[in-house]
């Protein structure tokens, strides 16, 4: 039966690369996450079959039920803009199992002391529990002020210590692993007292909370996605201490490709690792640029109407989404624009940077919603180019991600991250609910360009405005 | 002895560059279903939650409610993982036939 076990672990792991492979590519994503979802019910289905004959089916059974019935209402019905907080939050309760497991694992064996199925060597074992502990603990209260900050129950602003941050986390890192070492050393003496677990638990989980709340809205996707392959590397340590194939390998393949993630997001926005998790942007507070504080600088408004004229005799027009178009959930409203706009024969195409919105992606999830085509979204290096032969660049409540100063002024605090060509169009049309800076806290030199102009307003009614106006011409 | 902690300790570096060979390739469009779909897969931990609960001989209390609730996170992880994952790859679908999730849109 163990064999059995194994082979079915085998396939499913199998099922995990493969769907994960499917992934990379739009026609066979939807699949890819059917197999993988199908190799984890295999998963699942094996291990039920390998703790057959345990005594605690009733709990097995209801906690199986429970996890279904308050896990699919939420996925369902979760609007796509909170899709990233819902990450966060499923990303969170898996890291809360990993430590959870460890501390049930630590009472059970007393303190890794007493092992019932006579486990030689059990240094793996112990070693491994610990680390998942650690590691799922900041995951899991991480993930939760990840959430708290991205559903706006916590400020996104970052919330610290300031200079202390940096010497209060490494106090707590260090309280934690002192903990797993003491227990790792009393494991053959009899076993550590069962509050050393609990110290462990409670400084990683402050850790976790201590770790995130300083960081800005702006780096949440990247936060985002570090915790993910946390978590992922937690799963494959707690593999590791319970022999368990399919885990070590489905830990440890989300745990790299969650790095590659992070990086990769973090390079998008000009930002090292380590600088985020050392703190948000402005957490040092002051030293963010206020260029040119004497001269009030002005920008233009507009008119719906004048936008709309101005859009309606152009060749073309890019969309530029952002942060403001997901929250108010506008992408209905732009796709029924962009329609009347094509009718006119106006070609409109959607420039997305890497990371509007929240996470990467984000924005293109979206439009697809509101039925853009794929091939209408454009990557910023396909795009870059074609800011200068347009003649209406539309912004839609993304900020950051088209300041020139990125490219121009090497004192700005964004200096060196891709950005959008925007300032390149014929005309810049700023879609905003007011002159407030980004989430960057940057001022834009953009909004300020003799050729732009401001259309202020909630997004979903500024671009209901203009289709108005487009419909009556 | 210590022949099957190698032989996990290979498999689990085998898997990491298996991880950064899959997913360097991914566009960046995908990068959100994509981190939710990694999200799912790491939902293996509820293996855990299981064989730690299912091997377990007369737990205390304590240790049935760790368990238990480490059971439903897992699950929790999984489902919520996998079923968000396929509502926003549903959305890159060319064809309209995702009625669904476009009435869900139109409501609003």
């Amino acid at each position: 039966m163990n064999n059995l076990v194994n082979i079915l672990y085998i396939v499913a792991f199998s099922m995990f690369i493969y769907g994960l492979m499917g992934l990379t590519g739009p026609k066979t994503a939807v699949r890819g996450n059917q197999i993988a979802a199908v190799g984890m019910g295999i998963a699942v289905v094996a291990t039920l079959i390998a703790i057959r004959d345990t005594s605690q089916w009733i709990l097995i059974a209801l906690g199986l039920i429970v996890g279904v019935a308050l896990g699919v209402p939420p996925a369902k019905y979760t609007k796509m803009t909170a899709m990233p907080q819902l990450v966060a939050l499923f990303n969170g309760v898996g890291g809360g199992t990993v430590a959870l497991i460890a501390w049930a694992e630590f009472l059970d064996t007393s303190g890794f002391s007493q092992f019932h199925h006579g486990e030689e060597p059990t240094v793996h074992i112990i070693v491994g529990s610990l680390f998942a502990a650690i590691i799922g603990s900041i995951s899991f209260w991480g993930s939760l002020i990840a959430f708290g900050k991205l559903q706006e129950i916590l400020p996104g602003r970052p919330i610290g210590l300031g200079r202390a941050q940096q010497p209060v986390n490494l106090l707590l890192l260090v309280g934690a692993v002192a903990s797993a070492v003491v227990i790792g050393l009393r494991a053959s003496d009899g076993g550590a007292a069962a509050w050393w677990i609990g110290a462990l638990l409670i400084c990683a989980g402050v850790l976790g909370l201590a770790v995130v709340l300083p960081i800005g809205g702006a780096d949440m996707p990247v936060v985002i996605s570090l915790l993910n392959a946390l978590t992922g590397l937690s799963a494959a340590a707690a593999g590791l201490a319970l022999n368990n194939t399919a885990m070590i390998v489905a830990g440890m393949i989300v745990g790299a490709s969650g790095t590659i993630l992070t990086n990769l997001m973090a390079k998008a926005m000009n930002r090292s690792i380590p600088a985020i998790v050392a703190g948000g942007f402005g957490g040092g507070g002051g030293a963010v640029a206020s260029t040119g504080d004497g001269e009030q600088k002005q920008a233009k408004s507009t008119s719906a109407a004048d936008a709309a004229i101005q859009m309606a005799y152009a060749n073309q027009v890019i969309v530029v989404p952002g942060y403001g178009m997901a929250v108010a959930q506008a992408q209905h409203a732009v796709k029924e624009m962009a329609s009347l706009l094509e009718n006119k024969g106006v070609e409109v195409k959607y420039a997305i940077h890497p990371v509007a919105g929240r996470m990467p992606g984000h924005m293109n999830v979206l439009l697809a919603e509101a039925e853009v085509s794929y091939d209408a979204m454009k990557e910023m290096d396909d795009i870059n180019g074609e800011f200068g032969r347009t003649d209406v660049a539309l912004i839609i409540g993304a900020n950051d991600v088209t300041n020139p100063s990125a490219r121009e002024d090497s004192s700005s605090p964004i200096y060196g991250m891709p950005v959008l060509n925007v300032d390149q169009a014929r005309s810049v049309i700023v879609l905003k609910r007011s002159m407030n800076s980004g989430f960057a806290g940057i001022d834009n030199p953009l909004f300020y360009a003799d050729h732009t102009s401001m259309l202020f307003g909630d997004a979903k009614k500024s671009v209901g405005a203009v289709t108005e106006e487009l419909k009556a011409l | 002895m210590y022949t099957e902690l190698l032989a996990n300790i290979a498999i689990l570096v085998l898997s990491g560059f298996v991880g950064f060979a899959v997913i360097s390739k991914v566009p960046n469009t995908l990068h959100t279903p994509l981190m939710s779909g990694t999200n799912a897969i790491h939902g293996i931990v509820v293996l855990g939650a299981l064989v730690t609960l299912g091997r377990v001989e007369n737990p205390s209390v304590l240790i049935q409610v760790i368990l238990f609730v480490a059971l439903i996170f897992g699950t929790l992880n999984v489902i919520g993982g996998f079923v968000v994952t396929d509502r926003m790859l549903g959305m890159f679908k060319p064809k309209k036939d995702n009625a669904a999730p476009a009435k869900v849109g139109a409501e609003r």
